[in-house]
């Protein structure tokens, strides 16, 4: 689990082009909307995105984001549940 | 119809320069344009993430607009009174072609949303707008070549008519790693020393870099 979160963090300072924002700045409960990573409505459609490309689970719901997105622990929780690939 | 309009302030940004009213700012040597786009914003100090994660077509506009209005706009805790109209050749095509070739495989169909909220070119102008507090007049042009004539009439229109205080114009064109952009500020008055009249000649020297030294 400790490995996925790493590479979560990883992937998502990557793929949203957080600038200036290292792995080791993101804290496993840091909220990733609002006042933690200041994420916004187009960075989650990406982490829908992300989830479908890297780990095949596709979102039917996006509400569901709201709960899977709250931070790098609930989405690798979610990540280890239900992953394909 | 002429008016005494003013061209108060400028931007030019193209070969890996920037030059603010004439003046040679900053130049980088050997680097493509996403290196050059990002030491331009480390330079100047600009502190604005969100500007990672736009396109070139968006960053090219935004830094030559940002640039030119820091010593115009002195807050952006109230509405800036700031006509936009910009204009270009390729229009939004450098960020169309990456996001068609993300869609291009059937076996790897995963178009990016990031992506495709730039596949206009006015997404530029939204992005200046929302940094500096605009919510005034604005339009984005598709011409083949840079139109001084259409863009002084639009610009002097504005003003006369009250639409705006002042208009920030431009040409902003990016493909690939060919760009350039061209951004003065027209006003009615004559705002500083380095002010120029606002006709179809200072335009046209102003787009080939020659106003000001002249």
């Amino acid at each position: 689990m400790d490995a996925l979160k790493q590479e979560l963090k990883s992937k998502i300072i990557e793929v949203l082009n957080l600038e200036d924002i290292a792995v080791e700045d993101i804290n496993d409960n840091d909220a990733l909307f609002g006042d933690g990573l200041g994420l916004d409505s187009i960075d989650a459609l990406e982490l829908i995105v992300l989830l479908d490309k890297d780990y095949g689970i596709k979102l039917t719901d996006p509400k569901e984001g709201k709960n899977i997105f709250q931070s790098i622990d609930t989405m690798a929780a979610y990540i280890t549940a239900n992953r394909t690939k | 119809m002429e008016f005494n309009n003013y061209i108060s302030e400028s931007c030019v940004i193209e070969d890996n320069a920037v030059f603010l009213s004439g003046e040679n700012s900053f130049i980088l040597d050997d680097a493509n344009f996403s290196e050059f786009s990002k030491a331009v914003y480390k330079k100047f100090e600009i502190e604005y993430p969100k500007f990672f994660k736009m396109d070139n077509l968006s960053k090219l506009a935004f830094l030559s607009a940002e640039l030119l209005l820091k010593e115009v706009v002195q807050s952006n805790e109230q509405e800036n009174d700031i006509a936009v109209v910009f204009a270009n050749r390729s229009s939004s095509l450098d960020t169309d072609v990456k996001y068609q070739e993300s869609i291009a495989s059937k076996d790897n169909y995963f178009p990016s949303p990031a992506v495709f909220v730039y596949t206009l070119p006015n997404i530029c102008i939204g992005e200046i707008s929302i940094k500096n507090n605009l919510k005034s007049e604005n339009a984005f042009f598709v011409f083949e070549e840079f139109p001084a004539e259409f863009m002084m009439h639009y610009a002097n229109n504005l003003l006369e008519s009250e639409k705006a205080e002042k208009v920030l114009c431009g040409w902003t064109e990016l493909y690939k790693e060919n760009y350039r952009a061209v951004v003065y500020l027209v006003e009615k008055t004559s705002s500083n020393s380095f002010s120029k009249e606002h006709n179809i000649e200072t335009i046209k020297q102003l787009y080939t870099n020659t106003l000001w030294t002249l």
